[in-house]
C-alpha cells in the first residue's frame, strides 16, 4: 500500500530526460532577438518516461474515484462514464480536427453538435441550445448574459436585480453578481421548498430573473413550480431552471412544459461524462424561443444534410469563449443520450430516485432526514452531534473515507444544520447501497461507544486530518526556490 | 440502460421504502408535468453506437495541420494519453475530501509549480476554461486590485479573445475595454503610453501575439508601471521553453491557452486556462488553488486552500462563479512537462521556431508572397498572398494540407493575409509539401 509519495521535483535528477526531440537544424538566435530568450531554465523536473509513468501511476492509487469507491455526492451525480463513450471521444477523427478548420473538413463534429442541438431540445421542450459554455457556472452566467440583453432589447432598464432560493448552489448568486446584477435571496419554506409567497413579495419591476434548482438541493420536487413560473412573468421577468439535478428529471419532465425560459445541463453530471479530478465539464444553455436571436456564436446550422457555423447575428450577446465548446465532452454526452431511447431515459430518473429513497429510509432513524417525505434523485439527512454524543457531520464524512466511502457533500444546503447530501445516482447497485448503509450505522454506533475514533478519522489513509487552517493561513501553492 | 437493477430488485427495493408502486415517489411531481420526449431515437446497442460514431468521425478531414490561432498541434506523447486513461483520475471527483485525494491534489500541486516555473510567476491556481476566459478573469481581478476601470487590449490579441472579454462585461458595464491599434502587427509604446492616463487598471500584452509576432514585454511593463497600472501577460506554455519568462520581465499577471502541453486539438476543446500571478495577487485568483500543509502526525499533504474566495462559501460577494475547471486537461500538462523537463521543452520551442522560420523563408521566395509583418515570431507568422488566402487554403485543402487561418473573417483588410503556424510536428517533408502546393498555384 503506497503510503505517501515525493513531489516530481523531488525526484529530478540533472540531465535525465522523458522526451527525446529532434535537434533544430538551427540554434533560436539565430532566429530571435538574443533579449527574448531566457536566462534561466524553467524549474521542472528531470525524468525518465519511466519515472513519470510510475509516479503518476503511484499518485493516482492515493486517490479515491469512482471507478474504485462508491461516491454519494449529493448534487454532483457521480454515475458511471461508460467507456464507450472514452473510446468515441478518442476517435483520431474527432481529437485530431481543428477548430479553425473549413467546416467542409468539420461535418463530422459539426453533425454531432447539430444532432446533440436537437436531442436536448426534444428533451426540455426548449428551442435551441448554445453548446459553448465549458461548465455549468458558465452557462449560468450564459443565462445571466441572455437575460440582460433580452431586458435591454425591450429599453427595460430598471432590471437590476436577480432572485436566488437560500437553498441554491453558491454559483447562482455568484454568476448573478458577475452579470453585474444584485442578488435578493429567497427564503424556503418549512416544508424545504421555494416559498411562493416569499417570490410574489419579491418580484417587481426590478427583477431580471428568478434563478431556481428544481429539485432543489433538498432533493425535492418544487411543488409549486408552475404558479412560481407564472408569477415570474407576469411580473416581467425571466424564469431560469440551474440543471445541476436534472438526473432526477431525466425523460420524466420538460422544464419548457415548467415554464422556464433558460436551463443550463452539467454534460458532467447528468449525461455521465467524467469528472476528471473536477473538469471539464461541459454546460449546454437552452433558451425559449424569445431568446433564441440573443444566444452566443458561433452556431451549427443545418443546410441540406450540410454543417456550417453562423458566427454573426445582430442580437448575439457575444462568445463565452473560444471555439465551439468542450466538444470532447459534448460528444461524450451525445454517445450517452444515443445508448437510451425514450424508455431508457426516464429509468434513469426512475432508479436515480429509488435509490435515493431507499438510502434515505434505511439510515433516517439514525441520521434523520432534513425534510420527512420522499424525496427525488438525493436525500438530505443530518448528524445530530447531541444525540451523537459530540461527533459532527464532518467527523462522520472523514471516518466513511476509513469505510471506503467517499464522503456525501457535507455542510450544504447551507439551510440545514450539519447537512449530509446524498446522490447515490442509478448506476449503484443495491449490494454497494446496503453496504453503504451499514457503514453508517456502523459509525453511528462508534460515535455512541467511542466518539473519539470517529472525531479523529481518517486513520487508514495515507494522510491523517489535514489542517486546511494553516494551509490557508501561510500558502504554499508551488514549490517555488524551496520545497515544503 | 447502465443500472444494475433487475425487475425483482427493483420491486424489492420499494418494499424496503415503503410504497406499493414507483410512482408514490413521484406525488410531488404535479402529473401534467410528466411528459418525456415526443420524438426520441430508438437506442443503439454499443457496437452499433461505435459504427455511428466512426462513421461521424470519418467525416472530419484528416489534414496536415499549419492551423494555429490559439489551437496548435503539438506531439503528445504516448504516456500522457496512457496515464490520462487511469480511472483514478478520469473518474474522480474534485478533491473536497483531501484525505480521499491526495494523489489528485499533488498531480494539482505540482501544476501549479510547473506553470509558475514557466512564468515566473509565484502561484498559480488549479486551471481555467481556456486562455480567454483566463484573461477575462485576469482583467476583472485587475479592476478590483487598482480600483481602476480601463484595460488596454492590444489589437494583436486573438480577437475571439477580445471578443470574450466584451462579452463577459458587457452587461456589467465594467472594465472597459479599449483597443490600442497595431497596425505593424504589434504593440508600439506610443501608442500605449498615450492611453496610460491614469484610469487604466492594466495592459494586456501578448507574447507571442495573435500574429506570432514578439511584443518588447519589459519596456510595456515599465511604460504600465509608470502609470500605477498591471500588465497582464498573455503567453503560449511552449515559447516558454525558450522565452524569458513574464515574471522575469516584469508581467503582475500572466494567462495562456495550455492546449498544447499535451492536449488534443479536439475541434475546439476541452482546452486549459492558465493562470499565474505574483505573490501579493494570490487571494484574486480565480477558481482552485491546491496548497501544501501537513495532517494530525505532522506530514505532508495537500488540501485546496484559500477557499473563502470561491462561490460556495461567498455565494454572491465572490470575485469569480468558476467551480468546474479543466483539471483532467491541467494533469495532461503536468505529466507533459515532467516528461520534457527544461531540455525537451527548450528543444520543443527551439524545433518550432527552426521549421516556422525555414517554411516562412522558403515560401517567401515564391514571386507575389511576403510576410506581413517584420518583426520578431515565434512559431507562427502572417503570410501576405497574392489573392485571396481563402483561396489559397482551399486549394491546399486538395493536397490534405490546412495551411492556415485566412484572417480576412477577423478584419476586412487582411484578406490576402493567412495565419500559418508550424509546430514540431510538421515535418521537413510537411514543409516541402507546403512549398509545392503554394508553387502549384502561382502564376
Amino acid at each position: 500500500m503506497i503510503q505517501r509519495e515525493k513531489l516530481s521535483i523531488e525526484k529530478s535528477v540533472p540531465g535525465r530526460r522523458g522526451v527525446r526531440v529532434l535537434p533544430a537544424s538551427r540554434p533560436a538566435a539565430d532566429w530571435l532577438p538574443e533579449r527574448a530568450l531566457r536566462q534561466h531554465p524553467p524549474r521542472l523536473p528531470e525524468m525518465s518516461e519511466f519515472d513519470v509513468v510510475r509516479h503518476y501511476t503511484r499518485l493516482s492509487r492515493l486517490n479515491f474515484s469512482l471507478d474504485t469507491h462508491f461516491y454519494p455526492l449529493g448534487s454532483c451525480t457521480m454515475k458511471y462514464n461508460p467507456r464507450a463513450n472514452e473510446a468515441i471521444a478518442a476517435l483520431d477523427g474527432f481529437t485530431a480536427a481543428h477548430p479553425s478548420a473549413p467546416t467542409r473538413a468539420l461535418q463530422g463534429t459539426l453533425e454531432m453538435a447539430w444532432r446533440l442541438e436537437q436531442m436536448l431540445c426534444e428533451l426540455t421542450g426548449l428551442a435551441a441550445f448554445t453548446l459553448q459554455p465549458a461548465a455549468g457556472a458558465q452557462g449560468e452566467l450564459t443565462g445571466i448574459l441572455l437575460a440582460s440583453a433580452w431586458h435591454r432589447s425591450r429599453r427595460d432598464h430598471r432590471r437590476t436585480e436577480i432572485l436566488v432560493a437560500d437553498s441554491s448552489h453558491g454559483t447562482n448568486p455568484a454568476s448573478a453578481t458577475m452579470g453585474g446584477f444584485a442578488v435578493n435571496t429567497v427564503a424556503s419554506g418549512a416544508d424545504g421548498r421555494v416559498n411562493l409567497a416569499a417570490i410574489r413579495a419579491a418580484l417587481g419591476p426590478q427583477t431580471a430573473l428568478v434563478m431556481l434548482t428544481v429539485p432543489n438541493t433538498l432533493g425535492l420536487f418544487e411543488t409549486t413550480i408552475c404558479e412560481i413560473a407564472q408569477a415570474v412573468h407576469e411580473a416581467g421577468a425571466l424564469l431560469y431552471l440551474d440543471g445541476a439535478n436534472y438526473n432526477a428529471l431525466m425523460g420524466l419532465v420538460r422544464p419548457a412544459d415548467i415554464g422556464a425560459d433558460i436551463l443550463h445541463f452539467n454534460v458532467h453530471k447528468s449525461f455521465s461524462t467524467p469528472h476528471g479530478g473536477g473538469g471539464p465539464g461541459a454546460g449546454p444553455v437552452g433558451v425559449a424561443a424569445h431568446l433564441v436571436p440573443f444566444l452566443p456564436l458561433p452556431r451549427v446550422i443545418e443546410k441540406n444534410g450540410r454543417y456550417i457555423l453562423k458566427s454573426s447575428a445582430r442580437k448575439s450577446i457575444g462568445r463565452m469563449r473560444t471555439c465551439l465548446g468542450n466538444v470532447a465532452v459534448l460528444l461524450r454526452g451525445y454517445a450517452y443520450l444515443r445508448s437510451h431511447d425514450a424508455v431508457a431515459l426516464r429509468g434513469i430518473a426512475e432508479d436515480a430516485i429509488l435509490n435515493a429513497n431507499y438510502v434515505r429510509v434505511k439510515l433516517s432513524d439514525l441520521y434523520p432526514a432534513a425534510i420527512d417525505e420522499p424525496c427525488m434523485h438525493e436525500c438530505v439527512l443530518q448528524t445530530n452531534p447531541e444525540q451523537m454524543r459530540g461527533v459532527k457531520t464532518l467527523d462522520v464524512a472523514k471516518r466513511l473515507l476509513d469505510y471506503g466511502f467517499h464522503a456525501p457533500t457535507i455542510y450544504f444546503p447551507l439551510i440545514v444544520p450539519e447537512a449530509l447530501m446524498i446522490e447515490p445516482t442509478e448506476t449503484e447497485s443495491r449490494e454497494t447501497l446496503d453496504a453503504f448503509v451499514a457503514a453508517m450505522r456502523a459509525i453511528h454506533a462508534e460515535a455512541m461507544t467511542d466518539p473519539e475514533q470517529v472525531q479523529t478519522a481518517p486513520h487508514h489513509l495515507p494522510v491523517r486530518r489535514l489542517d486546511e487552517l494553516a494551509a490557508a493561513r501561510n500558502p504554499t501553492v508551488a514549490w517555488g526556490a524551496t520545497i515544503p | 440502460m447502465y443500472s444494475p437493477h433487475t425487475e425483482a430488485e427493483r420491486t424489492e427495493m420499494l418494499q424496503a421504502i415503503g410504497v406499493s408502486s414507483f410512482d408514490e415517489l413521484l406525488a410531488q411531481v404535479p402529473a401534467a408535468l410528466q411528459r418525456g420526449p415526443d420524438n426520441w431515437p430508438p437506442a443503439l446497442t454499443e457496437p452499433e453506437l461505435m459504427a455511428h460514431a466512426r462513421t461521424l468521425a470519418a467525416k472530419n478531414k484528416p489534414l496536415v495541420c499549419f492551423a494555429g490561432a490559439g489551437a496548435q498541434d503539438h506531439f503528445i506523447p504516448a504516456a500522457v494519453s496512457s496515464l490520462l486513461q487511469r480511472g483514478e483520475y478520469l473518474s474522480a471527483y474534485t478533491p473536497y475530501q483531501a484525505e480521499a485525494s491526495q494523489g489528485l491534489l499533488q498531480a494539482i500541486y505540482e501544476f501549479q509549480s510547473s506553470i509558475c516555473a514557466l512564468t515566473g510567476m509565484d502561484a498559480a491556481n488549479a486551471s481555467h476554461y481556456d486562455g480567454a476566459t483566463a484573461l477575462a478573469a485576469a482583467a476583472a481581478a485587475a479592476a478590483r486590485i487598482t480600483g481602476r476601470k480601463k484595460i488596454l487590449l492590444p489589437a494583436s490579441l486573438h480577437p475571439e479573445w477580445r471578443t470574450v472579454l466584451a462579452t463577459y462585461f458587457k452587461a456589467k458595464g465594467e472594465p472597459w475595454l479599449e483597443i490600442v491599434p497595431c497596425p505593424r502587427g504589434g504593440l508600439e509604446l506610443a501608442e500605449v503610453q498615450q492611453r496610460l492616463d491614469g484610469t487604466v487598471a492594466a495592459v494586456v500584452v501578448a507574447s507571442p501575439n495573435f500574429y506570432g509576432g514578439l511584443e518588447d514585454g519589459p519596456a510595456l511593463a515599465q511604460l504600465a508601471h509608470d502609470s500605477g497600472a498591471l500588465l497582464i501577460s498573455v503567453f503560449d506554455p511552449i515559447s516558454l521553453g525558450l522565452l524569458e519568462a513574464p515574471g522575469v520581465w516584469g508581467a503582475d499577471m500572466a494567462v495562456g491557452e495550455g492546449q498544447g502541453l499535451g492536449n488534443p486539438l479536439n475541434g475546439g476543446g476541452p482546452y486549459l486556462g492558465l493562470f499565474a500571478c505574483k505573490k501579493a495577487y494570490l487571494r484574486h485568483l480565480p477558481g482552485r488553488i491546491c496548497g501544501a500543509t501537513t495532517d494530525a502526525e505532522g506530514h505532508r499533504g495537500f488540501v485546496l486552500t484559500l477557499q473563502a474566495r470561491e462561490q460556495h462559501i461567498r455565494r454572491e460577494r465572490a470575485a469569480s462563479n468558476i467551480c468546474s475547471n479543466e483539471a483532467l486537461c491541467a494533469l495532461v500538462a503536468t505529466i507533459y512537462l515532467a516528461l520534457m523537463g527544461p531540455a525537451g521543452l527548450r528543444d520543443v520551442a527551439e524545433l518550432c521556431v527552426d521549421k516556422a522560420h525555414r517554411l516562412a523563408e522558403q515560401l517567401t521566395q515564391i514571386p507575389g508572397y511576403r510576410l506581413r509583418f517584420d518583426r520578431p515570431f515565434f512559431n507562427e507568422f502572417v503570410l501576405e498572398c497574392p489573392g485571396s488566402a481563402t483561396r489559397v487554403r482551399n486549394a491546399l485543402l486538395k493536397d490534405g494540407l490546412l495551411a492556415g487561418v485566412p484572417l480576412g473573417a477577423f478584419n476586412s483588410t487582411m484578406g490576402n493575409c493567412l495565419l500559418v503556424c508550424v509546430t514540431e510536428s510538421r515535418s521537413d517533408e510537411d514543409l516541402a509539401r507546403f512549398v509545392a502546393g503554394i508553387r502549384k498555384i502561382s502564376p
